[in-house]
């Protein structure tokens, strides 16, 4: 097998006493849509913290396409090719949902891009992710649900090798996960390489070819969305016995 | 469109400097263009703030230092060799822009209020320093004439029998502080208008969010406090040849940095016109108020003005406008 896209070794993340992360090592190859479970607290966030480079990993390496990611800034790593979604929203909000969107557009794509070109990406991927009609609106006036699905819009605009969606589900209806989950195997089948977090566990079991699943901060199982659900570990830490 | 439509902010730009030349030279009272210096100067000082606290959202409150470091460059330089005013500005210019290179190296990773106390710990920090540099007068202060008879590139600039462009210095620096504010202006613009600016009001609106979709938010934040600090620098450079004496106290006066950041709230912060019309409205006010009240109760009226503007009009008065149409 070729080498994967994303490779983390041994890594560890301590805020002051509290171990977040310990010794996770995973590796996710290009092309693949994977799955990260494990319940509130676990540190997939923190997680992805460390893989975005908005928080730096104390122990362990992390390697992305080719690039040693240590020492490497958030909007480095951004250009070589790994975006992330918010849990919690953060929209630039004094922008519309389409200006929101030619940021990273802007930004990744260097100079040579023109204004037109770059209104024209955006409005294309609103247009795939059903927000069309939000072009011109400002963000103050989304609902939850909309936010959610700008976030997913806007890391999909920086054009990532590697995508991590981090519970960009929460909150919405059946239909509309669905529909979610329509969007990113459409991304993924254009070859864009997806981590999932998700507490919707049949979204994520649905979507994943492969999952993991964190508990206080260690990785405790690995494999087949199938073998995951009747995994023991993952059913205690998810009941808490 | 035409080239002309297009180019209008550009035509409108020489239309003022026309104005304001014509104004030299039409015999306008000598008061006008003193006080107009003044109103004018906040223009620059204004538009140069809001590059960064506006666009950027980071709070600066040490203008006084920015606009400090010019006048002392400035004073320096003339005390060292008699050195021009030209490049008094630009080499004032110059050194405040290295000084926010520096300062916002050293303090740009701190985040809202921390940032603010340490742009105002600096300025209170360079008083101190040139309290203590006899060199330039001084907690004393210090004398400055200005040449009688200035001459650039061989054209004589200002002669009281007429034989220069400007019958005397005031004429003169007013207008040139009106050039320097109209190519802030022109500046503050452009930035707003292209990839810098964009970049600038992502940071405002999550920093985090804006690193993680790819703007290197540290190298924007430095270009920033470089450009809005060199702005300041040169309004501060052009100071001493208009006060005529200068003292750490007037230089490096806290009323500089309420009023830069006050004239763009009240104006508007997020596109280039807020601080020039607050700048304007308020500078214009208060030069009204110096002559006919105090300057301590025109510190209050300040106060007050920006207190009600930010609870009634958080977007300024231009923010008032837009929302209404
Ligand atoms: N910046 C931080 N400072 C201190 N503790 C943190 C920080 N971020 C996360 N934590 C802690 O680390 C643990 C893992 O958090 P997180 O990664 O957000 O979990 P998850 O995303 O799996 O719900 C939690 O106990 C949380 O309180
Ligand atoms: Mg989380």
């Amino acid at each position: 097998m070729s080498d994967p896209l994303l490779k983390i070794e041994s890594v560890t993340k301590k805020f002051g006493g509290f171990t977040a992360l310990s010794n996770v090592s995973l590796k996710v190859h290009t092309g693949e849509r994977f799955g990260l479970i494990g319940p509130n607290g676990s540190g997939k966030t923190t997680l992805i913290n460390c893989i975005s480079g908005t928080l730096q990993n104390d122990g362990g390496e992390i390697f992305f396409d080719g690039h040693d990611l240590n020492g490497m800034k958030p909007h480095q790593r951004t250009a070589a090719g790994i975006a992330r979604t918010f849990q919690i929203p953060r929209p630039f909000h004094s922008m519309t949902v389409l200006d929101n969107l030619k940021i990273p557009i802007e930004y990744v794509s260097g100079i040579g891009i023109g204004q037109s070109e770059i209104a024209e990406q955006a409005m294309s991927i609103l247009e795939t992710m059903g927000m069309a009609e939000k072009a011109n609106q400002e963000t103050l006036g989304l609902t939850q649900i909309e936010l959610r699905k700008l976030e997913l819009a806007r890391a999909i605009a920086a054009k990532p090798k590697l995508l991590i969606s981090d519970e960009a589900m929460a909150g919405l209806t059946g239909n509309e996960v669905d529909e979610v989950l329509e969007i990113l195997i459409g991304f993924n089948e254009q070859g864009m390489t997806i981590i999932m977090i998700e507490h919707i566990m049949r979204a994520v079991m649905h979507f994943s070819q492969r999952v993991i699943c964190l508990d206080a901060g260690e990785l405790i199982a690995e494999g087949k969305p199938d073998e995951i659900v009747k995994d023991k570990g993952v059913e205690r830490a998810y009941l808490g016995v | 469109m035409t080239t002309v439509l297009r180019y209008k902010f550009e035509l409108g730009c020489v239309l003022v400097l026309v104005l304001a030349f014509v104004l030299t030279q039409i015999g306008v009272n000598n008061f006008f263009f003193f006080a107009g210096f003044a109103v004018v100067q906040f223009v620059m000082i204004a538009t140069a703030w809001n590059i960064l606290g506006g666009y950027g959202g980071y709070i600066n409150f040490g203008t006084a230092g920015f606009l400090g470091v010019g006048s002392y460059t400035a004073i320096a330089l003339i005390q060292w060799s008699d050195v021009s005013i030209v490049p008094q500005i630009i080499i004032g210019a110059l050194m405040a822009g290295l000084l926010g290179l520096f300062i916002g190296y050293f303090t740009l990773r701190l985040r809202g209020v921390y940032f603010a106390i340490a742009t105002l710990a600096l300025a209170i920090v360079l008083e101190t320093f040139v309290n203590n540099w006899d060199f330039v007068g001084g907690a004393a202060g210090i004398s400055i004439l200005p040449p009688r008879n200035p001459e650039l590139l061989g054209v004589m600039i200002v002669d009281r029998k007429g034989a220069g462009i400007f019958d005397n210095n005031t004429e003169f620096l007013f207008f040139l502080i009106s050039a320097m504010a109209i190519f802030s202006v022109w500046i503050a613009r452009t930035i707003e208008r292209g990839k810098l600016g964009r970049g600038l009001n992502a940071i405002k609106d999550n920093e985090e969010a804006a690193e993680c979709m790819g703007v290197p938010t540290l190298r924007l934040k430095l270009v920033a406090t470089t450009v809005s600090g060199s702005l300041m620098g040169a309004a501060g450079a052009i100071f001493p040849n208009y006060l005529t004496f200068v003292d750490p106290l007037t230089a490096f006066n806290l009323e500089f940095a309420i009023n830069a950041l006050a004239m763009p709230m009240i104006g508007g912060t997020f596109t280039w016109i807020g601080p020039v019309i607050g700048a304007l409205l308020l500078g214009t006010v208060q030069q009204i108020a110096i002559v006919t009240i105090s300057s301590e109760l025109n510190l209050l009226i300040l106060g007050v003005v920006l207190v009600i503007f930010v609870v009634a009009a958080p977007h300024g008065i231009v923010g008032w406008f837009m929302k209404k149409n």
